[in-house]
């Protein structure tokens, strides 16, 4: 018997083990921006709870590196990440945040529960700046340099491993 | 025994119900534009997005609320006079090809659409060497 006969075999246990090894390997749905490297998009946003401060791409552009941090009160992740939030604040970070579908009441509430570190937060109703920036959920912080450059993105919430990261991808950004 | 059910069941649910806003879907997630024309070209493109939150569903037949905000978006953009092309593009821009399902020859997607060629040939290969010289 040809030696030749056990190639389409091989061939198609090559195809099992394939198969198998993919199975095992954990599920990757993180879906990462594009955006990173690229000018933050155009946007303004109505305050995110009343009485509060509008935001605006612009105001990304004056020379101090940001955290943009996509969030949501009804997030419960975003609950998890709130102290690391606060602590990247006391160690200065200036931190912006974009409510996604959310209540100005809710909004105050959570802030009110978990802390407020943000210098002001913009109100996304139509989730149309986080599609503009490519983000695919809650939380996610983006860095954006002094000049509105995307720096770095941050998929998930903050845990306090990546506090220590994301303090020297603003450091690099300029901070 | 039925508490302990009701109780697995409660918590099995509360979480994912916990996880979602309140808020009103946007104005074009569920409404047709006024153009049939506009709104069957919405449709189509629609049916090959993906949606970034549900993973193996495209935009149209996902409820989750950004799936809606993302067929806003859509419709809006037809509305105004882009082509889905465009649309498409503007959305690859930001997620990808991961966000549409209507695969481009690019540098990491040829293989795909070379290996069933390259497969056809080597056939064509050995079908000729087996018969092709049969008087």
């Amino acid at each position: 018997m040809s030696w030749r006969l056990w190639i389409p075999l091989m061939v198609f246990a090559g195809f099992i083990g394939l198969a198998a090894y993919q199975l095992t390997q954990p599920k990757d749905d993180i879906v990462e921006s594009r955006m990173v490297g690229q000018e933050l998009p155009y946007f303004e946003l109505p305050p995110a709870v009343e009485r509060g401060e509008s935001i605006s791409s612009a105001d990304f552009a004056d020379g101090t590196p940001r955290l943009l941090n996509i969030w949501a009160s009804w997030c419960l992740p975003c609950i998890a990440e709130a102290p690391h939030l606060e602590r990247l604040q006391r160690e200065g970070a200036e931190i912006v945040g974009i409510a996604i579908r959310d209540r100005p009441e809710d909004v105050a509430q959570f802030l009110a529960q978990h802390g407020n570190p943000y210098t002001a937060i913009g109100r996304d109703d139509l989730s149309q700046v986080q599609l503009e920036i490519g983000s695919s959920g809650v939380p996610e912080t983006f860095v954006i340099d002094g000049e509105g450059m995307i720096r770095y993105q941050h998929i998930g919430d903050i845990r306090p491993e990546d506090v220590p990261i994301l303090l020297e991808e603003l450091r690099k950004a300029g901070a | 025994m039925t508490r302990l059910l009701a109780a697995m069941l409660l918590t099995a649910f509360a979480l994912p119900l916990a996880a979602q806003d309140t808020m009103p879907p946007a104005p074009y997630a569920y409404r047709q534009l006024d153009d049939p024309a506009a709104e069957a070209e919405a449709q189509d493109l629609m049916e090959t997005l993906r949606c970034l939150k549900c993973q193996s569903q495209s935009i149209a037949d996902s409820d989750a609320p950004m799936a809606g905000d993302m067929r806003h978006q859509v419709r809006i953009r037809i509305a105004s006079g882009e082509s889905p092309n465009e649309v498409r593009q503007w959305l690859t821009e930001r997620y990808g090809d991961y966000v549409s399902y209507e695969p481009q020859i690019s540098a990491t997607t040829w293989p795909l659409f070379a290996i069933p060629i390259l497969l056809v040939l080597v056939v064509g290969a050995i079908l000729y060497r087996r018969f092709g010289k049969l008087p």
